[in-house]
């Protein structure tokens, strides 16, 4: 578990008083999501652009993916804070195949491969020996980042095949570019992974309950190391995306994702504690940080003014339903 | 017992160093020459003051990531501050700098005491926020040598017996850690309040308030380090010491401090940061590259991650800890 587990008995918010009164979480993040939308429209001209709007969606789609596999994670109870890491020894991996001459099939084989391997790690370390995620994960966070300098110091592969940017920058249809309908496409297989199988409610189980869970025969251990693989597999995935669309590899690249990701899943409704927390959140979450980004980068801000938005977006939200909740307890005492 | 293992634990790392250290000079005569030595210390004294602060907050089961960020924006206060008024004494610049520490450590605190917001949440919105902060605060101007007073930039370079104050400070800080930990009501509610929360309570310690004092201590000591940082390197930037907040919980880690809470000594920061130290500065003596330090720490916290949970789980857990239960369920399964 992080370093706060201290296990709760009742799930979190299942009718809690301040989720009945927004109707739900999604509810309030979606009317977020809305206004932001109209703020936009309304602070800049260009916003309203269906090619604009199609390019605000490489904010978050690479983001997003991971951000699936990390919301099963965190409900699990877990936490993965290497996947920027996968992402820049992936992207390493490929760059380096790309230089020795691999096509672009291979290239996504070698993109995926490596950050299952990883994943794998992950999941031996946290699952097979039973250590705390957080600390592993960090460990492993630099162990990856830093194969990624060994090999590539301060140069940079570039050269990919011409092939391989359709991954990132290619169109299937109209304004939806490959990226976008890979991200629909992922949300709704995770939607469906969490919300309509056994698997799913496993990993709610697990979250809720590991002990209780244990003893109901579901083998947590199991569950844990295929959610570690799963997070891995998102973030090669990822890390193919990312690549095709910048063209170039260096170490230092998705740095700091590793807390854009955390962010979105808190954002989008999950308990960092566990067991609490939905895909669709996720989603509409993905599409609230993409558009203040986006529209915060139209009206010229720069960028780490941007991420101080999402700090107080992410502290903001998180804060606001346990306040009401504290003031509507003290309200009949 | 629990006392034998811990002196066990902190006279392995110290042969550790000391191995290391005899092999190092066997590859480069000089390095373990007690000038250099005081270097390496010198070198380390800012990490050995951050893990003692992070350490307080572990050990409360908590986690301060927001310590590197509150470097960086204090250091580019007082960078500031005496770029602006140069008149201004130094004790005064260190006491500002102490002060708005503690204020960014007091707010992660509060939401963590009065909201009950788990600490990796909240610091690491705190985390984006506070370093935006210092890019709002400068405009992302740097603040150079030649705008710094001299006693700013001269007065942790002053040596006293061989070693600058610099190293001293550290010195002083690790003394009064060492007491608060050790013979003050704080200091036992600290470790009281994240080896059993439930029992703290009952036996009278405000639990959320010890962790509250915890943040304050923390974000204090990274205030005074934004300070020692900026002199040090003799610069102010944006991006001081960005990711530092990892190798503070690596020292951590490596100095046996249990992430569960409850577990660990000034001691063993101290040697883990230590470690971190020698590592750093053997690195271009063995001629490795420097890229290679990330990967080298990533693996020493995987190691030191895996030796704890060994010697955690030898102890019986049953008594120490409430998770005890499940953990012998693990062994039975």
């Amino acid at each position: 578990m992080s370093a706060i587990p201290e296990k709760r008995l009742i799930p979190d918010r299942l009718g809690t008083s301040a989720t009945r009164l927004f109707g739900s979480w999604e509810a309030l993040l979606f009317a977020v999501a809305v206004l932001i939308f109209i703020a936009n429209s309304l602070a800049s001209p260009y916003f309203l652009n269906a090619w604009n709007l199609s390019d605000a969606t490489f904010n978050f789609t690479e983001k997003a993916m991971v951000a699936f596999a990390m919301a099963l994670l965190i409900i699990s109870g877990e936490i993965d804070l290497s996947v920027a890491a996968i992402i820049a020894l992936a992207s390493t991996a490929m760059g380096a195949a790309a230089q020795a001459g691999i096509g672009t099939p291979g290239l996504v084989a070698i993109g995926i491969g490596v950050g299952v391997g990883c994943g794998v790690v992950n999941g031996i370390l946290v699952a097979g020996l039973r250590l705390p995620s957080i600390v592993v994960t960090i460990g492993t966070m630099s162990l990856f980042r830093g194969i990624a300098y060994i090999v590539l110091g301060d140069k940079a592969y570039g050269g990919y095949p011409a092939s391989f940017a359709y991954f990132g920058q290619g169109y299937v249809f109209w304004v939806f570019s490959f990226e976008f309908v890979l991200f629909a496409v992922l949300a709704i297989l995770f939607a469906v992974l969490l919300h309509a199988t056994n698997f799913g409610r496993r990993v709610h189980a697990i979250g809720n309950n590991e002990f209780a869970a244990r003893f109901s025969g579901i083998r947590v251990e199991r569950i844990k190391f295929t959610l570690f693989l799963l997070t891995g597999l998102m973030s090669g995935i990822a890390a193919v995306c990312l690549t095709s669309r910048l063209g170039s590899t260096r170490p230092s690249i998705a740095q700091g994702w590793e807390l854009e990701i955390v962010t979105m899943v808190v954002l989008g409704g999950v308990s960092i504690l566990g067991g609490a927390g939905t895909i669709g959140g996720v989603v509409i979450a993905a599409f609230v940080m993409g558009l203040v980004t986006f529209g915060l980068g139209l009206l010229n801000v720069p960028g780490i003014v941007m991420s101080i938005f999402i700090g107080l977006l992410l502290i903001v939200t998180i804060t606001l339903p346990v306040i009401i909740r504290q003031f509507r307890h003290r309200k009949p005492a | 017992m629990i006392r034998q293992l811990f002196k066990f634990r902190e006279m392995l790392l110290v042969i550790i160093i000391a191995i290391l250290l005899a092999v190092f000079s066997a590859r480069s005569p000089g390095f373990a020459a007690p000038g250099n030595l005081a270097n390496i210390f010198n070198d380390t004294s800012i990490l050995i003051i951050l893990a003692l602060g992070q350490m307080t907050v572990i050990l409360t089961k908590s986690i301060d990531l927001s310590v590197a960020a509150n470097v960086a924006f204090t250091g580019m206060a007082v960078g500031m501050l005496n770029a602006a008024h140069p008149e201004l004494p130094l004790v005064l610049i260190v006491i500002v700098a102490l002060c708005i520490g503690a204020v960014l450590g007091a707010i992660n605190g509060i939401f963590v005491w009065k909201l009950n917001i788990p600490s990796i949440v909240v610091t690491l919105g705190t985390l984006t926020i506070y370093r935006g902060m210092a890019f709002v605060l400068s405009g992302g101007a740097w603040v150079n040598a030649h705008q710094m007073t001299a006693p700013f930039l001269q007065t942790p370079r002053q040596l006293f017996l061989g070693l600058p104050i610099l190293g001293w400070t550290a010195i002083v800080i690790v003394a009064v850690m060492y007491l608060v930990m050790s013979r003050t009501f704080l200091g036992r509610a600290i470790y009281a309040s994240g080896g059993n929360p439930t029992a703290a309570v009952y036996a009278g310690i405000d639990v959320g308030r010890t962790r509250f004092f915890a943040f304050v201590i923390s974000g204090t000591l990274a205030g005074l380090c934004g300070y020692l940082w900026v002199s040090r390197y003799a610069v102010a930037y944006v991006d001081i010491a960005a990711g530092f907040e990892l190798d503070t919980v690596a020292a951590c880690v490596i100095g046996g401090i249990s992430t569960l809470g409850g577990i660990g000594s000034v001691a063993g920061a101290v040697l883990g940061a230590l470690f971190l130290g020698v590592i750093k500065n053997a690195l271009p003596v063995i001629n490795i590259s420097p890229f290679a330090q990330m990967a080298i720490s990533g693996s020493v916290i995987i190691a030191a991650v895996i030796f704890n949970a060994r010697q955690e789980r030898r102890r019986g857990r049953i008594i120490l800890r409430d998770r005890g239960a499940s953990e012998q369920i693990e062994v039975a399964a």
